[in-house]
């Protein structure tokens, strides 16, 4: 599913996030990336979601290589893709709905099958009772699982995490994996960038671990 | 549809075409009541934006339609060339009377009206405002005037008329009142491209006033349009409900000017009126035609627009090299 062959990022200020990285992910394949803050994990995100280019080597997703894809096609290249962020990025001025139904719209769904994918998304993370209400009003928990919704509602082939369990207490954090877990197990890839050794661990998935932008363990 | 449960890959998101279709023009239909809606959230400030738009606009406009009463005005005179042949003094008034038929056979000559000396003083005493002066008079003083209609407009011909008619032994002075509208004319046409010019100045800082609105506007979005290029939004559906502001500005400022300019042109008509009625004149001040109207308010819209647009080509590009 995923394919790093010796993926090199360097920043305009000489910075070398990652350096001369390669490992492979399967389809339907859970994994952690794992290394202190610094260490490469959200680049090797960033990269995935074509925020970031690589300075050398290559990434491969679902057979498709990244540096294919031109500025005006990553829209639709993302449209395949689910995204959870550690400050979840919800939209405080609209409803927990609006928030989910935001990846349907853009990509121009009707809304008929909006709203019975919003709902199907919200019921799967137990919150179908708070659709009308504004994230703001949410627990950090809910709002986190509303960011979940929202990344899972297009029904992506890979879910992609950056320290999503980043503002949680453990309890929240071991509810939120286990949302993670449930999605992998029906098929769906999830790669979740975090600093949570101990939760890994208990998990017992693969680990890609990063040290200073070099991978050490895990390929 | 599919079990929910069940992951798919890029074919999840192939949706078609009809659904584009219809969801492209319903989200077209929503920026455009939401951009509208976010206007009238904030009435005061954007009331600023659509009044400096409007007074911009306005000037312009109002200068135009001045200029274009000014032609029309010396359009018709100039349409009707005349030359008043005034006679010797001495010349009787039965020999005066016959010169009429001379005159008449001239070549170029259209028609001819004879004003005997009386007449013109009745008509002094009428409209000139001399009554009480002409009383001190113990003669009349006014000549014997031909008012000779040339065929022939143009210039040049009315000119070798005039001169033709000079030669004449009974004839003291020849006056065209050609000359002058030539100058005015071609002040008039200085004036229109002096106002074709501030016009052009004046629509740019419309352009800049808008696209700064909108600048704005893209810093309060900031967020949203970080979160929906993060979800697969392409730059065109972030920039529409943009360019929809800009559009609404521009015609809701576009529709000031409007008011703007019919107000001037309110204030201007009673005392243009008084004027027109001093020289007899049957002028009646032109307003703003409906085309000419019409063509404000789509060239206001069209401002707007172009000023949304600077703005988000500029201000979008930025963001998208950010991420959060």
């Amino acid at each position: 599913m995923i394919q790093f062959d010796a993926v090199t990022k360097r920043y305009e200020n000489g910075f070398e996030a990652l350096s001369h990285v390669s490992f492979h992910v399967q389809r339907g394949e859970m994994v952690f990336v794992t290394g202190h803050s610094g260490a490469g994990k959200s680049t090797i995100l960033k990269l995935l979601t074509l925020m970031e280019r690589p300075s050398h080597g290559q990434v491969i997703v679902a057979g498709q290589n990244l540096s294919r894809i031109n500025t005006k096609q990553i829209p639709y290249y993302r449209r395949n893709l689910g995204m959870v962020f550690q400050d979840h990025q919800l939209l405080f001025d609209r409803s927990v709905f609006d928030n989910v139904a935001l990846p349907l719209q853009v990509a121009g769904v009707h809304a008929l099958e909006i709203a019975k994918r919003v709902r199907a998304a919200l019921d799967k993370l137990g919150l179908l009772s708070k659709e009308k209400m504004l994230p703001i009003t949410l627990s950090a928990g809910e709002q986190q699982r509303v960011g979940i919704a929202r990344a899972v509602v297009n029904k992506p082939a890979l879910l992609l995490a950056d320290e999503p369990t980043g503002n949680l207490d453990p309890a929240l954090s071991a509810e939120v994996m286990n949302v993670f877990q449930d999605f992998n197990r029906v098929g769906v890839t999830v790669v979740v960038a975090t600093h949570d050794l101990e939760l890994v661990h208990r998990l017992g998935h693969r680990e890609i671990m990063l040290r200073q932008g070099k991978l050490i363990h895990g390929a | 549809m599919s079990d929910k449960n069940t992951p798919r890959g890029a074919s999840a998101n192939v949706i078609s075409t009809q659904d584009t279709l219809s969801a492209w023009a319903s989200h077209h239909r929503f920026s455009a009541v939401q951009s509208l809606g976010k206007i009238a959230a904030e009435p005061l400030s954007n009331l600023m934006t659509c009044l400096v738009v409007g007074i911009a606009l306005a000037l312009p406009v109002s200068l135009f339609v001045v200029a274009e009463n000014i032609k029309a005005l010396s359009g018709n005179w100039d349409a009707n060339p005349q030359v008043s042949v005034y006679l010797r003094q001495n010349i009787p008034s039965a020999s005066a009377l016959l010169l009429g038929d001379k005159l008449q056979r001239i070549g170029g000559v259209s028609s001819v009206v004879y004003v005997s000396p009386e007449s013109a003083l009745e008509e002094f005493r009428k409209y000139g405002g001399f009554g009480e002066a002409l009383k001190l008079l113990d003669e009349n003083p006014l000549p014997s005037v031909y008012i000779v209609k040339p065929i022939s407009a143009d210039a040049e011909s009315v000119t070798l008329l005039a001169q033709q008619l000079k030669g004449l032994p009974e004839v003291e002075y020849v006056q065209m009142d050609l000359a002058w509208i030539k100058k005015l004319q071609q002040i008039l046409k200085i004036a229109e491209r002096f106002i074709f010019l501030f016009g052009f100045l004046l629509c740019l800082g419309v352009v800049l006033t808008i696209a700064n609105s909108i600048r704005l506007a893209i810093e309060g979005r900031r967020e949203e349009i970080i979160v929906v290029k993060l979800v697969g939004g392409t730059d065109a559906f972030v920039r529409r409900p943009l360019l929809y502001s800009g559009l609404w500005y521009g015609l809701l400022g576009g529709l000031l000017a409007l008011l703007l300019v019919l107000l001037v042109i309110h204030l201007l008509t009673a005392p243009a009126l008084e004027l027109a009625l001093m020289y007899q004149s049957s002028f009646l001040p032109k307003g703003l035609a409906i085309s000419s109207a019409l063509i404000l308010l789509s060239v206001s819209t069209l401002l707007g627009l172009m000023g949304a647009w600077l703005a988000t080509s500029r201000h979008l590009r930025q963001i998208n090299t950010l991420t959060p």
